[in-house]
C-alpha cells in the first residue's frame, strides 16, 4: 500500500547514483527486500514506470530479491529460516528452542544497477 | 560503438533518509524532554478512544499534546481538543501512514518545552505505519477483540516493531471466539520483548496498568 512513497526513494538514490557516474540509460535496479514486508514486486515495478519517466531511469527494470526472515536462537546461536505467516511456532533446527531474535527480513536495500 | 553496459555498486537503503530524519526528531526530542508515542492499529480499533482515556488519567500529572494523523477530516482531532488538550490535525491526503517528516511539521505547531508527552494517533492501517519511523521514543498498537486473534499472522511487521501491545474492547471477549493465549503466544513469537495489556476504554479495565507503564517509560526518557 505503501509502494509509492518507496518507489520514489528508489527512484531518487537511482537518479543520484547515475548523475555521478554520468550514465546515460539505467537498464535495471537490483533491489533486496525483506520477507517482513508487504511490498508487491509489481506495484513497484508500475509506480516506478510512472515515476521514472523522462529520466536516464525510465524502463530500467527492478529486480527484487526477497530476503528471507531468520531467527539467531538465543541458545546455541544457530541461524535458521522460519515462515512467519504460518502458525507452526519457530523451532530451532539444532537444539529445539524456540526462542529466538530476527536476524534478516526487514531489508530495503539497493544492491546495485546495470547501466550504459 | 556500442556503449559497454556497466555494474554500479549502490549498496543503500532505500528507507536511509527517512531513517536519518527520525534520528533527528528524537535528538530533538531528548533535548526538550518531550516523549513521543506512536499509537497505530486499524480503523475502528480505538486510537481515538483510548487516547481519551490516557488523557483523563494523565491530564493532572503530565503537559500533554496530540498529533492526529487522517487521509483527510478533523473528527479526532475536534474531540481531542474538546477535552482542552492541544491536538494537531495533519492530513495525510491520501497517504496511509505517517513518517518523519509528516511528524516534524505537526512538532514544529507545539511549544515541546510546555510538553511531557506527545502522543501520534497514526493512520488507521496495520501495514504501511510499520514501515515508517516516525521519530517516536516508543511504538505502541492497540488490537481489539472483534478483528481477531490470527492478525499477528496477517500483519507480523507491525507486531514486531511495537514496544507495547494494547488488546482493547476486552470486555467483548466473553461474546467472540478471540483466542487470547493463541495471540499471545503468536505475539510474543514475533516480539519476545513486547508488553502486554488487557483493555477497555468503555469500562476502564486495563487503563490504569497501561498509564503506569507509559508513565514509568517517561520518567526514565526523562531521567536520562
Amino acid at each position: 500500500m505503501h509502494e509509492l512513497p518507496v518507489t520514489e526513494s528508489i527512484l531518487n538514490i537511482a537518479l543520484k547514483h547515475a548523475h555521478a557516474n554520468k550514465v546515460h540509460k539505467v537498464l535495471s535496479i537490483s533491489l533486496r527486500v525483506g520477507e517482513m514486508s508487504d511490498l508487491e514486486d509489481e506495484w513497484i515495478q508500475r509506480y516506478f514506470d510512472y515515476l521514472s519517466k523522462d529520466t536516464v531511469a525510465e524502463g530500467a527494470k527492478l529486480k527484487i530479491e526477497r530476503v528471507p526472515v531468520t531467527l539467531k536462537c538465543d541458545q546455541c546461536q544457530n541461524i535458521y529460516a522460519i515462515r512467519i505467516r504460518e502458525q507452526k511456532d519457530p523451532v530451532c533446527p539444532t537444539c529445539g528452542n524456540t526462542k529466538g531474535t530476527l536476524v534478516s527480513g526487514r531489508e530495503y536495500y539497493i544492491k546495485d544497477m546495470e547501466v550504459k | 560503438m556500442m556503449e559497454e553496459i556497466r555494474l554500479i555498486e549502490v549498496k543503500e537503503d532505500i528507507l536511509a533518509d527517512n531513517k536519518g530524519l527520525a534520528d533527528d526528531l528524537r535528538a530533538t526530542l531528548r533535548k526538550h524532554k518531550t516523549f513521543l508515542l506512536n499509537l497505530m492499529s486499524s480503523p475502528g480499533a480505538g486510537k481515538t478512544t483510548l487516547i481519551l482515556a490516557t488523557i483523563a488519567v494523565l491530564r493532572h500529572e503530565l503537559r500533554l499534546a496530540v498529533i492526529e494523523a487522517d487521509i483527510d477530516s478533523m473528527v479526532d482531532a475536534e474531540k481531542v481538543a474538546a477535552t482542552g488538550v492541544k491536538a494537531v490535525q495533519l492530513r495525510t491526503g491520501g497517504f496511509c501512514h505517517l513518517d518523519a517528516a509528516m511528524v516534524s511539521k505537526g512538532l514544529a505547531a507545539l511549544d515541546l518545552d510546555q510538553l511531557d508527552l506527545v502522543i501520534i494517533e497514526n493512520v488507521g492501517n496495520l501495514v504501511c505505519p510499520a514501515e515508517f519511523d516516525t521519530g517516536s521514543i516508543r511504538n505502541a498498537m492497540i488490537l481489539s477483540v472483534p478483528e481477531g486473534d490470527d492478525k499477528p499472522l496477517k500483519y507480523p511487521l507491525m507486531f514486531s516493531v511495537c514496544d507495547v501491545l494494547m488488546v482493547n474492547k476486552i470486555d467483548y471477549l466473553p461474546f467472540s471466539d478471540f483466542d487470547l493465549a493463541a495471540m499471545q503466544k503468536r505475539v510474543f513469537k514475533l516480539n519476545p520483548r513486547i508488553k502486554i495489556f488487557e483493555v477497555s476504554s468503555k469500562t476502564g479495565v486495563g487503563i490504569n496498568a497501561w498509564t503506569n507503564w507509559l508513565k514509568q517509560e517517561i520518567k526514565t526518557f526523562i531521567g536520562s
